[in-house]
């Protein structure tokens, strides 16, 4: 597996460097770092080979999170595991994954390094349970060895994400139903593709060892059941993937959905829906192009969802090309004007009601320049959030909880549908 | 931040005296300064025993930090790493705390010092049966560690160990263990252990218990494994396809490799069937993880489409590019598009490439207008529809889209003759200016074969004769061709062309292909015209587009390596493998000069009546070879230099080949400058070892590598003290960065000449007329297992100038005496005991040059140690 982990900023320095086979040596890997990172030619490939050695990386806040391996090694779960690296670090350092976060922890991270990944195979990466025994940099002073001792064999054992002392005052589960709306539509107004990749995240804190049951309007479950409401069928889900609490046996035998939670916050499940998507907008943009020192715009945006529901944030982006001069647009509703760093004529508009429309309407001047290249007329592309509304239908049915001491847990749930990729070619 | 300061003058010795400090915090403080040294490349290795005196601490934040830099310094310290080895047996020992164990067991294993892992067994052996859980999971990961310094330690015992620790209670041991055992398998080239039914279902009852590295691990184990009967493999398959819905995407590919595997066991079209319909959607869904891990997913699916083409028939919109993917998604995509595009979809995949065809990105751009040529040459009833699309392409007058669409036409031309030359009108219209040179030749291609119908074919080709002499020879070639199908479908327009252009070709072109071509095309014409005509238009083989295909076995094996780094270059493991590549291009650079040197004198003639049964002699004795000797790093990039200039870094062993001492080295140059002005010295020395030859090195580039072999001769000055173990030689180089001095160690078998070999009588009188407190004996128990008979080992150490004398068979082995003589013509004898079967080798030598005797018995075990 791989044979050196590394920390690289943007200019291919190096903040963090943790070997673990001889087969790739330093300064084999220092070719990486100015050949590829320093020489920004990183972002082409995620897997380069140079000189017998194959770099695998990522970047996140610039920070370029480097695996380098000598064999045959499986790259999925390499390029995973430097997601979730990430992630662990993160979860430590309050959220901050940057330069100076590094440099500051950098001996924590090293320990760290040492527990995550062993010979180049990843281990121990659920960070609740690395925090009960990982604790350099001062998080907690000392632990007696008997602690240690409980913690490593809960870290081992069949809930490695969960430890069974948790207490909480006040027993409570918090359900987000997350959709993120993927559409593509031709400039002819068809809509090419349109997918829901939804996501629920729950906040479990609930105490002890809490046996969970959740159940949604699955078609393929609510046919099984038979207890479902008459009329209501559910929806059809493509494919499910779910956190490794669930028992991925059960749900594959009958559908049902069981789990002990982790503590905190957590992304039970994600799945994906292509059938029977609502869209939550119309756009009909028109960008059309005179004689190459004019642009004249229009776009009319309609809600499709019900009187009773808002969208908030919506931000539409027009592009216009680069060597836009003078602008004159006019919007009904919102603040709509040129944004150059965008390359862009960005319409935002607060709160946007259901089943109303609206309209912008301009033109943009373009100054005369030296260089022909064409315009690539990228798409038009629009943000937005819809709380209370998703594009897939689905619906929590319930959520049962178990537990010996039989508390009855308050239990929230909120649904939200977000744009994710929403382009329509223009 | 403070830690990462630049650094200061003294830095080490002010490091030093805080290490010895008497204050916990003030001692930590300072190994962490140590550390973040090491991080930012600085050498601290002059550190080692201050560090380590930190390692008896209970603070176990301390004891990792040190723990982590005898990691990171052991190898180029090993005799000081040896004095960390009691701290780690007993902290392998601590009764009280597994993390503790753990952590010794887990930080030995990766001090890959060959020396410390005869200690690290036991350790190890008491800690794969610890009781608790996390000790055994890190103690089975150490296993493979130790195979990878010393196979020979693991074979036996510990492989059994690990079969066993197979039925563990805990399912991360188990994992882990599973993961040892493949690593061993890919060191080893075969399985490590025998997988049989009962192991597989104690493995797979262990799936859904550990954590999801542990199955990626655990499905990445199963695919190695071959199920007896068709009721296994339905039922592993039953057991595995819960996975599916994991949301990690490494657990997802490799249980997608797993079923696609054992479905071709199983004969159940139901069971079949339903499995591709559960595998599409979970493929798809793979495109939506982050960006590089959707670029594995499509190599991934694309192999999974070429194995069962029905998985993913149903939706190619998946596939469409969106604006902001990265290019090598992008590219990715437009592979599986038109993997995937039949007579069905051609329309909306059409429309989507010609999309793709107006953006900006000219790498793009360019694949997409091949890929709209790929489908047409795929779908033989859609080519009208492709054709209408590149020419609407091609009437955006973009040149780079043009050039592109050319090329592809004379593909389409290719594979469907006489049906579209209506459309080269158009290509002549948009055509601005050809600059690729492919661009270029496709065009003259097309002018050859339809100069019948071009009106201006003639008045065309003659303008891209003008400069003939100045274009690439793809160009040339082509035009060459062209030229002379031009003048057998129109002899009177173009009968000055040709012969112009067969004179200039054949008198002043430099490139003998062309010269070739203008010669056969000049005979052909001037013998049989008509002959020419039936060669030259004869009928050309048909094209398809087999860029995708890959051959059925190698597909298969690909599909095996699901998500390895294989799939991503669609070659077989082995070509991805470095270390087995190294030793393979070593071996064969090696047989390369054996073969210099036998043509290159009179031993050819010996060979030939030696081997005149084999008469290519190319099997003939390979235990004949003199032991190469591997490349030591002697300066690393990170060392400065007189003036603190650093980025060189220096190979070297001393060889001998041949009769002659050989300095094999590799220069590397990691500093950002060109280095030039090479020159280099030898410090005087005992065995009067110097350069035969200056060192001729041309000027390295940055990043670049040389090897060069420079000849050594023994005649330089000697140097009065005796000799040291082993030898060292003093090197100085100087080039255009800075002046360097460094040490490289030489192995005493080298120095010993052809004429060591001594008649029993004078064997007889040296080894009586040495006194015996000039003795040594040694007993050598690290014996590579490829001598496994007494003869090979006097083979081994016959070809390498160490001869045979006398000898007498014993009950328990063998007892032989062996005479040598190094360049100053001094004498080592040796006897040499050898048990039956071999397992150990006790050599005891007498000399009349005492210093001599250790250099001797470090060079014996260097030989048997290693193969030949």
């Amino acid at each position: 597996m791989a044979s050196a982990l590394l920390f690289l900023n943007s200019r291919g320095e190096v903040l963090i460097y943790r070997s673990y086979r001889d087969d790739v040596s330093r300064t084999e890997v220092s070719q990486f770092c100015t050949q590829v990172v320093a020489a920004k030619e990183a972002s082409e490939q995620p897997i380069v080979y140079l000189n017998g050695v194959h770099y695998i990386h990522t970047v996140q806040n610039n920070i370029f999170v480097v695996a380098a391996a000598a064999s045959n090694i499986n790259v999925a779960m390499i390029l995973q595991f430097l997601y979730k690296a990430v992630e662990v670090f993160k979860a430590y350092f309050n959220g901050e994954f940057d330069e100076n976060a590094i440099k500051k922890n950098y001996v924590l991270i090293y320990e760290l390094l040492d527990e995550i990944m062993d010979f180049g195979l990843p281990q121990l990466t659920e960070t609740e349970v690395l925090k009960q025994f990982i604790t350099q940099g001062g998080l907690r002073k000392s632990i007696r060895d008997d602690q240690i001792q409980g913690a490593l064999i809960q870290a081992t054992g069949i809930t490695s994400w969960r430890p069974d002392n948790i207490r909480h005052k006040n027993n409570e589960v918090y359900i987000d139903v997350i959709e993120s709306l993927h559409v593509l539509v031709s400039s002819q107004g068809t809509v090419l593709r349109s997918e829901v990749q939804g996501q629920i995240m729950v906040k479990s804190q609930l105490s002890f060892m809490p046996e969970c049951k959740f159940g949604m309007n699955d078609k393929l479950a609510m046919a099984g059941d038979g207890n479902s409401v008459l009329g209501d069928k559910g929806i059809a889900i493509d494919d499910i993937k779910f956190h490794q609490c669930v028992r991925l046996g059960k749900f594959d035998r009958d559908r049902s959905i069981t789990f002990i939670p982790p503590d905190g916050v957590f992304e039970l499940m994600t799945y994906r829906v292509t059938e029977n998507v609502n869209l939550p907008f119309k756009l009909i943009p028109i960008v059309h192009e005179y004689d190459k020192n004019k642009i004249e715009i229009s776009l009319k945006i309609k809600a499709l969802f019900e009187r009773n529901v808002f969208a908030s944030n919506v931000v539409i982006k027009i592009p216009v090309p680069k060597n836009s001069g003078k602008t004159n647009i006019y919007a009904v509703t919102g603040k709509a004007r040129l944004e150059p760093e965008q390359g862009a004529v960005v319409w935002r508009i607060r709160r946007f009601p259901g089943d109303s429309e609206y309209t912008l309407r301009g033109s943009v001047n373009l100054v005369p320049t030296t260089s022909d290249k064409p315009w690539s007329r990228p798409p038009v592309t629009i943000d937005f959030q819809v709380p209370m509304f998703t594009s897939s239908g689905l619906r929590v049915r319930f959520l049962r909880v178990i537990e010996k001491s039989n508390y009855k847990p308050t239990k929230w749930i909120r649904y939200i549908t977000k744009a994710g990729s929403y382009q329509h070619r223009i | 931040m403070a830690y990462f300061a630049s650094t200061r003058r003294g830095e080490i010795a002010e490091l030093q005296e805080e290490l010895n400090s008497n204050k916990p915090d003030r001692k930590k403080e300072a190994v962490k300064k140590v550390i973040a040294a090491m991080t930012v490349g600085k050498d601290v290795s002059s550190l080692f025993p201050h560090v380590i005196k930190s390692m008896e601490t209970t603070n176990i934040d301390l004891k990792k930090l040190v723990y982590l830099y005898i990691i990171n310094y052991a190898k180029t310290q090993p005799d000081l790493a040896i004095l960390a080895v009691n701290s780690f047996r007993k902290d392998a020992r601590n009764p009280s705390n597994p993390l503790i164990r753990a952590l010794a067991v887990r930080t030995m294993g990766c001090i890959r010092v060959e020396k410390i892992t005869e200690y690290l067994c036991e350790p190890l052996k008491d800690a794969l049966g610890d009781d608790d859980p996390y000790v055994r999971k890190t103690a089975a990961i150490c296993v493979a560690k130790l195979y990878d310094i010393s196979p020979y330690l693991v074979e036996d015992d510990f492989l059994q160990i690990l079969d066993g620790l197979l039925s563990d209670g805990n399912a991360m041991v188990v994992a882990n263990t599973v993961a040892a055992l493949l690593e061993i398998t890919d060191m080893k080239g075969k399985p490590a252990i025998r997988l049989n039914s009962n192991s597989i279902s104690r493995i797979l009852a262990a799936l859904p218990e550990c954590t999801e590295w542990g199955q990626v691990s655990i499905l990445d184990y199963l695919v190695t494994y071959t199920p007896i009967d068709i009721p296994e493999a339905e039922s592993i398959i039953e057991r595995v396809v819960p996975r599916l819905a994991h949301s990690n995407a490494a657990v997802v590919i490799s249980t997608v490799k797993v079923l696609m595997k054992y479905m071709d066991f199983v004969t159940n079209s139901e069971l079949i069937r339903s499995l591709c319909r559960k595998l599409g959607p979970i493929l798809v869904s793979l495109l939506g993880a982050e960006n590089e891990m959707q670029y594995v997913a499509l190599k991934c699916i694309n192999l999974v489409v070429q194995k069962r083409g029905n998985i993913l028939d149903r939706d190619i919109r998946v596939f469409f590019c969106k604006y902001n993917d990265p290019i090598y998604v992008k590219l990715e995509k437009l592979e599986i598009m038109v993997q995937l595009s039949d007579l069905k979809n051609i329309d909306q995949v059409l429309y989507e490439l010609k999309e793709y065809a107006t953006e900006v990105d000219v790498e793009f751009v360019r694949k997409s207008v091949r890929a709209i040529g790929r489908c047409a040459i795929k779908l033989e009833r859609a080519v009208d529809r492709c054709i209408s699309c590149l020419l609407d392409l091609i009437s955006l007058k973009v040149n780079f889209v043009v050039q592109e669409a050319v090329i592809v036409i004379r593909d389409i031309f290719r594979k469907y003759p006489n049906r579209y030359e209506m459309i080269i009108k158009n290509l002549f219209e948009n055509l601005e200016n050809l600059d690729d040179p492919e661009a270029k030749a496709s065009m003259i291609w097309i002018l050859g074969e339809y100069s019948d119908r071009i009106d201006d074919a003639t008045a065309q080709i003659a303008h891209f004769i003008e400069t003939y002499m100045d274009e690439p020879p793809q160009v040339q070639l082509q035009l060459l061709t062209a030229t002379v199908k031009l003048f057998l479908k129109k002899p009177d327009e173009s009968e000055g062309l040709i012969t112009d252009l067969l004179k200039q070709s054949t008198e002043s072109a430099s490139n003998p292909d062309l010269r070739d071509r203008a010669y056969i095309y000049w005979r052909l014409l001037s013998s049989d015209p008509e002959a020419a005509k039936d060669i030259i238009f004869g009928e050309k083989p048909t094209i398809s587009d087999d860029t995708l295909a890959l051959d059925a076995t190698l597909l298969d094996r690909l599909i095996e390596d699901l998500g390895r780094l294989s799939t991503i270059y669609r070659k077989p493991a082995e070509a991805i493998t470095n270390k087995k590549r190294e030793r393979q291009i070593e071996k064969q650079e090696y047989e390369e000069e054996v073969l210099e040197y036998d043509s290159s004198g009179q031993r050819i003639g010996e060979a030939v009546a030696t081997y005149s049964g084999d008469l290519l002699g190319i099997d003939a004795e390979p235990s004949k070879r003199f032991a190469r000797i591997p490349l030591q790093n002697v300066l690393n990039a990170q060392t400065p230099g007189v003036n603190g200039n650093m980025g060189l870094s220096i190979d070297m062993a001393f060889q001998r080949i041949n009769g002659e001492i050989l300095l094999d080295c590799r220069f590397t140059n990691s500093s950002q400058a060109l280095l030039s002005d090479w020159a280099m010295q030898f410090n005087v020395n005992h065995f009067g070892l110097a350069m035969g030859e200056a060192l001729a090195l041309p000027d390295l580039h940055p990043g670049a590598s040389k090897n060069t072999k420079i000849s050594i001769v023994t005649t330089g000055k000697p140097d009065s003290n005796p000799p040291g173990v082993p030898i060292i030689i003093q090197i100085a180089i100087k080039c255009s960065l800075d002046i360097y001095y460094f040490q490289i160690p030489c192995m005493y078998t080298v120095l010993l000449s052809e004429s060591g070999l001594l008649s029993k009588e004078e064997f007889k009188q040296t080894w009586t007329g040495v006194s015996d407190p000039s003795e040594f004996t040694h007993t050598l128990q690290a014996i590579d297992p490829s001598y496994s008979t007494y003869q090979l080992i006097q083979d081994r150490l016959e070809a390498n100038h160490i001869f045979f004398v006398a000898g007498k068979s014993t009950e328990t082995g063998q007892v032989s005496y062996f005479s040598t003589k190094n360049s100053k013509d001094q004498v080592v004898l040796c006897e040499i005991r050898v048990s039956n079967p071999v397992s150990a080798v006790q050599v005891t030598c007498k000399t009349p040059h005492p210093a001599l005797a250790p250099l001797f018995i470090q060079g014996i075990n260097f030989l048997l140690s290693t193969a030949s």
